[in-house]
């Protein structure tokens, strides 16, 4: 099962208890009403969708039930890292660039192992 | 009309018959049981009414993520950042925080929530099945708690010893919370 850090539990909780939420860092315009019909279907439709690194909400709904941020490849599916909601966009060096492969054995290998107990069935 | 009404109710048995009442599952290594009624209190509130606030209940709210305080009968699980879970036994929490004056929300959930004993060696075991987080004791040592999922449903769930968990759930999810628990026993295996 795949383990995602919640930033405010503070460790990595099986994916069960988390939501997605959709794209993060989405600003609401503040002038809605006075705005183009084109302008805002950019704003409420229009998802950048790449593939690669996306930079997504998630939510710690059976768990603290807070929402947070996540970085996540969206090709290996690998989570670069997660911070609470409000902070800004963490400096990922290159943004664009793939998940190099060393960085995301690093982020996978965080969570302690499971010691001494039974195989899932 | 009140005579009549007087009447009907003597006919009809009106006595509190509480979920999962006499239900018991018992495994030579597991044991679950309905923990009985508890008064329960869901409490949020910010960082500056947190003394106030545990002054007000005589234990002191764990700021810590996953962590739980115990004193005399009382239990306060936290459950997020400003969110915790209030249990009493004995006592009835409904006026304990009545005269704090600092902003907080507390409501009565009582009879929201069923609790539900899971005790024994094969408890962990039992647990897992449904239950994805890691349960070893190094990872949920005693007196730890968490929101978590056990199958289809979200419960709440409280390490009260090495070998005893306490399993809270929504009360209309305790049937199969506690059948749940109960096709466990049979698989969780003799340890």
């Amino acid at each position: 099962m795949l383990l995602i850090r919640c930033p405010y539990c503070e460790e990595e909780r099986p994916e069960l208890e988390f939501r997605h939420a959709g794209e993060a860092h989405l600003v609401r315009p503040s002038n809605i009403t006075a705005m183009s019909d084109e302008d805002f279907e950019g704003y409420f439709f229009i998802r950048s969708n790449p593939k690669g690194l996306v930079y997504e909400r998630w939510r710690h709904i059976h768990g603290c039930a807070r929402f947070f941020n996540a970085v996540r490849d969206t090709v290996t599916d690998k989570f670069v890292t997660t911070y609470k909601a409000g902070e800004p966009k963490p400096d990922l060096g290159k943004p664009k660039a793939r998940l190099p492969r060393k960085s995301a054995r690093e982020n996978v290998g965080k969570g302690k192992p499971a010691k001494g107990r039974a195989e899932p069935r | 009309m009140a005579r009549a009404a007087r009447r009907l109710s003597e006919q009809i048995n009106l006595s509190r018959r509480p979920a999962l009442e006499g239900s018991e599952t018992v495994m030579p290594w597991v044991t679950v049981r309905p923990s009985g009624p508890l008064s329960r209190l869901s409490l949020r509130a910010p960082e500056a009414s947190v003394s106030a606030l545990s002054k007000a209940l005589g234990v002191t709210l764990p700021g810590k993520p996953k962590s739980s305080a115990e004193k005399a009968g009382r239990a306060v699980l936290w459950l997020g950042p400003d969110e915790w879970l209030v249990l009493d036994g004995a006592g009835n929490l409904a006026s304990a925080l009545q005269g704090v004056k600092q902003f907080h929300s507390a409501v009565d959930v009582s009879h929201r929530n069923v609790g539900i004993v899971v005790a024994g060696e094969g408890a962990e075991a039992a647990l897992n099945a449904g239950c994805p987080g890691d349960l070893s004791l190094a990872a949920f040592p005693v007196g730890a708690c968490s929101r978590t999922v056990l199958g289809k449903i979200e419960i709440v769930l409280w390490r009260k010893a090495e070998h005893e968990f306490h399993v809270e759930c929504w009360r209309s999810f305790s049937d199969y919370a506690f059948a749940f628990l109960t096709e466990a026993t049979r698989d969780a295996g003799q340890p």
